[in-house]
């Protein structure tokens, strides 16, 4: 089942692509998808039949405009630290803890950490992420996560767990 | 109209990109410099996609500036997570200012 959802997922992906409706244009757009599904089947959602529910996009669409204000905020506060004349940076590699289970909502976190302001994430250990910060504000875990993460750990929680 | 607002956001994204590459040459370390290129650069980009977007309109070239926002997202923030760690691993320090490395202890 999972495998046919990432056929159709990107077969529908070629054709915004390419947008070309001829006959050879799309038996190469079959044969490109199975080979994708394939070969990465095994890595998509184990649960498919989530695609199928609405409240999860409405979430999604919840989710996207948040990000796109952080991401907005997140441009305007590298383009300060940048121009500055003294550059107030105060760079470092700190720990946080995530409640999130699933393998694709970590990546969808991690991700979104890293288009958020002044945040890398640089590798997940378990439930851990380790998240390069060019301004660290407090030393105090209890007082960073919420910070990095608080806006969207809720946001993904609901689209995919 | 269309073309105003085109006009608009390929501004605002040359901008960003402007400010991304002055980061990368003001920023002290590879780390910081990461910061500014995927940040700056990614919105950059996506702004002058969304230009080309309102320019072409929901055709042909529109609808791949589109579809092309989702993929640069994707892909640039992989590429600099796993440029990042990549960086760790390979054994480069962090830069004279910073304070705090959790993860020296999560490596060994």
């Amino acid at each position: 089942m999972k495998y046919i959802t990432l056929f159709i997922l990107s077969f529908i992906f070629w054709l915004l692509l390419t947008f070309d409706f001829s006959v050879s244009n799309l038996i190469v757009g079959v044969v490109a998808s199975i080979i994708t599904a394939l070969f990465f089947g095994k890595f998509f959602i184990t649960n498919v039949y989530k695609l199928l529910q609405p409240r999860r996009y409405f979430w999604f669409i919840v989710y996207l405009f948040i990000f796109i204000w952080e991401c907005l905020k997140a441009n305007l506060d590298v383009a300060y630290r940048v121009l500055h004349p003294a550059m107030p940076i105060r760079p470092g590699i700190v720990k946080v803890k995530t409640t999130l289970k699933s393998d694709m909502a970590k990546m969808l976190l991690a991700n979104s950490i890293t288009m958020t302001p002044g945040t890398i994430s640089v590798d997940i250990i378990d439930d851990y992420l380790y998240i390069h910060w060019i301004y660290i504000r407090s030393e105090d875990p209890e007082v960073y996560t919420p910070i990095i993460i608080g806006a969207f750990e809720k946001y993904i929680k609901r689209i995919i767990e | 109209m269309s073309n105003m607002i085109s006009l608009i956001f390929i501004t605002i994204g040359v901008l960003f990109n402007l400010l991304g590459c002055i980061g990368i040459v003001r920023l002290p370390d590879t780390y910081n410099r990461l910061q500014a290129a995927t940040k700056a650069v990614t919105l950059g980009c996506c702004s002058i996609l969304l230009g080309v977007l309102f320019h072409f309109g929901i055709s042909d070239a529109g609808t791949k500036a589109l579809v092309a926002i989702p993929i640069l997202f994707f892909t640039s923030t992989v590429a600099a997570h796993a440029l990042i760690r990549g960086t760790y691993h390979f054994g480069i320090k962090l830069g004279d200012k910073s304070v705090k490395d959790d993860y020296k202890d999560a490596v060994k």
